[in-house]
């Protein structure tokens, strides 16, 4: 079971960066008007940051990532490791937390990779990247997480195309003896990789006359082969019922109740869906913030643009105890309890 | 459950929010309804699932024409 703990790692700095392009739920027309008034109550987004063609998730990082190492003056020669966690790269190849690497000007003595990951890549990616520093005893590190989910979805498809919005975060780690333990509980169902699926154009089916075809899949959803399908009542029974065990186990590993923490903070995937979640694990809504409303789903940008943009002045000024977690494509989840300790935030960056 | 259809069905209103009091029943064919959308659907999914611990899936709805079939086949799942 990857249930484990991982102490002496200290968040030190946090940034998130959106594109300013929005698009309002109140103008996709695709969508009859009465049920984008149903969706806005319902789901929770009125608006979505929206890159435009010329932007992809690494700008974002990288303004992130910028700012953030600015704040926190730390020597860019320091940094020892770069983790970029996205699905939506700037190439098949190289690695795009290669290119950041070069960018942000850091060293070549400084190690660089990406993890495909979307909706639980933020936790995922602070255990691989605590777990590392732990281990090899890497002092300073960058965690940089985002999606630019947009460019996948079809606009005649209203089951994903008012849900996704862009974004792009920077993490900064640093090890830190005092630093108390963050306790992770990871889980992977790849037996229901269709859920959420690009199913053409990669290289188990390549491109073919057919990839780019459009079809009507069901009412309101026409969509081809190279857009993001998603199986909602699957991903959101799948949410619903295993998240909340996730991490309600998580908890008890940390010998912590839902009175231990000052916020929980989840993937901003569907606010019904999370309201569920909420509720089960007996969280009052003032512990659970929300970023949905105004940038809609950011997949593994979510839980840091949260942060940023609902609880700067909190993790800025004093001590809290955290909840995180993510879930979705994969399936993939996972939780993370830890301390957020003054840390370095500048606020939200917006790029056009 | 210990709900009857019409006390289901009352119940799942107040959860829709959107529909004038009465106007659902347990024979409503709630497809053909003009603000049915796929969002009532996860409503009916949320509340069967924190009100009496039951998951419907999308085959299970797909075999449901009136919101008695979806009262019946929860309380098929709950024994």
């Amino acid at each position: 079971m990857s249930i484990f703990s991982i102490s002496g790692i200290r968040i030190s700095g946090l940034a998130a960066c959106v594109p300013q392009n929005r698009e309002r739920t109140a103008d996709y027309d695709w969508m009859p008007e009465k049920e984008r008034k149903m969706f806005e109550k319902t789901v929770g987004i009125s608006q979505r940051s929206v890159g435009l063609a010329n932007h992809t998730t690494s700008d974002w990082c990288y303004a992130a990532a910028d700012q953030l190492l600015n704040d926190l003056q730390w020597n860019r020669n320091e940094v020892d490791l770069l983790v970029f966690i996205s699905q939506s790269p700037d190439y098949f190849l190289p690695a795009t937390g290669i290119i950041l690497q070069g960018k942000l000007g850091l060293p070549n003595t400084c190690m660089a990779f990406d993890i495909n990951l979307g909706c639980s890549g933020y936790v995922y990616g602070l255990a691989t990247v605590a777990g590392m520093m732990r281990e090899t005893g890497m002092k300073k590190a960058l965690l940089l997480v985002g999606d630019k989910t947009t460019t996948s979805v079809a606009y005649k498809d209203k089951s994903t195309y008012p849900l996704f919005g862009d974004a792009g975060t920077a993490t900064a780690l640093v090890l830190d003896d005092a630093a108390p333990e963050m306790v992770f509980n990871l889980q992977t169902d790849g037996s229901r990789y269709t859920a959420l699926i690009v199913p053409e154009d990669a290289t188990r089916t390549p491109r073919n006359e057919n990839t780019y075809v459009e079809t009507e899949v069901a009412p309101g959803i026409i969509r081809h082969q190279r857009n993001l399908a998603l199986d909602g009542v699957s991903v959101f029974n799948f949410s619903i019922n295993e998240v909340p065990i996730n991490i309600a186990d998580t908890m008890a590993a940390a010998h912590k109740t839902e009175a231990d923490y000052d916020y929980m903070v989840l993937h901003q995937a569907n606010k019904l869906m999370t309201e569920q979640i909420r509720k089960k694990l007996k969280f009052p809504p003032e512990k659970v913030p929300y970023s949905i409303n105004d940038f809609g789903n950011t997949s593994s940008a979510s839980v840091p643009l949260t942060i940023v943009h609902k609880l700067r002045e909190a993790i800025t000024t004093g001590k809290h105890q955290m909840l995180l977690s993510g879930f979705g494509v994969g399936l993939s989840w996972g939780t993370v309890s830890m301390a957020l300790d003054t840390i370095v935030c500048p606020p939200l960056l917006e790029i056009s | 459950m210990t709900d009857t259809a019409e006390e289901f069905v009352s119940k799942l209103e107040i959860e829709f929010d959107d529909f004038e009091p009465g106007t659902i029943t347990p024979e409503t064919k709630y497809r053909e309804m003009e603000e049915w959308s796929s969002m009532h659907a996860l409503i009916v999914i949320a509340f069967i699932n924190a009100e009496y611990n039951v998951t419907l899936n999308g085959e299970d709805l797909r075999n449901t024409e009136t919101l008695l079939d979806i009262y019946n086949i929860t309380k098929s799942k709950l024994n």
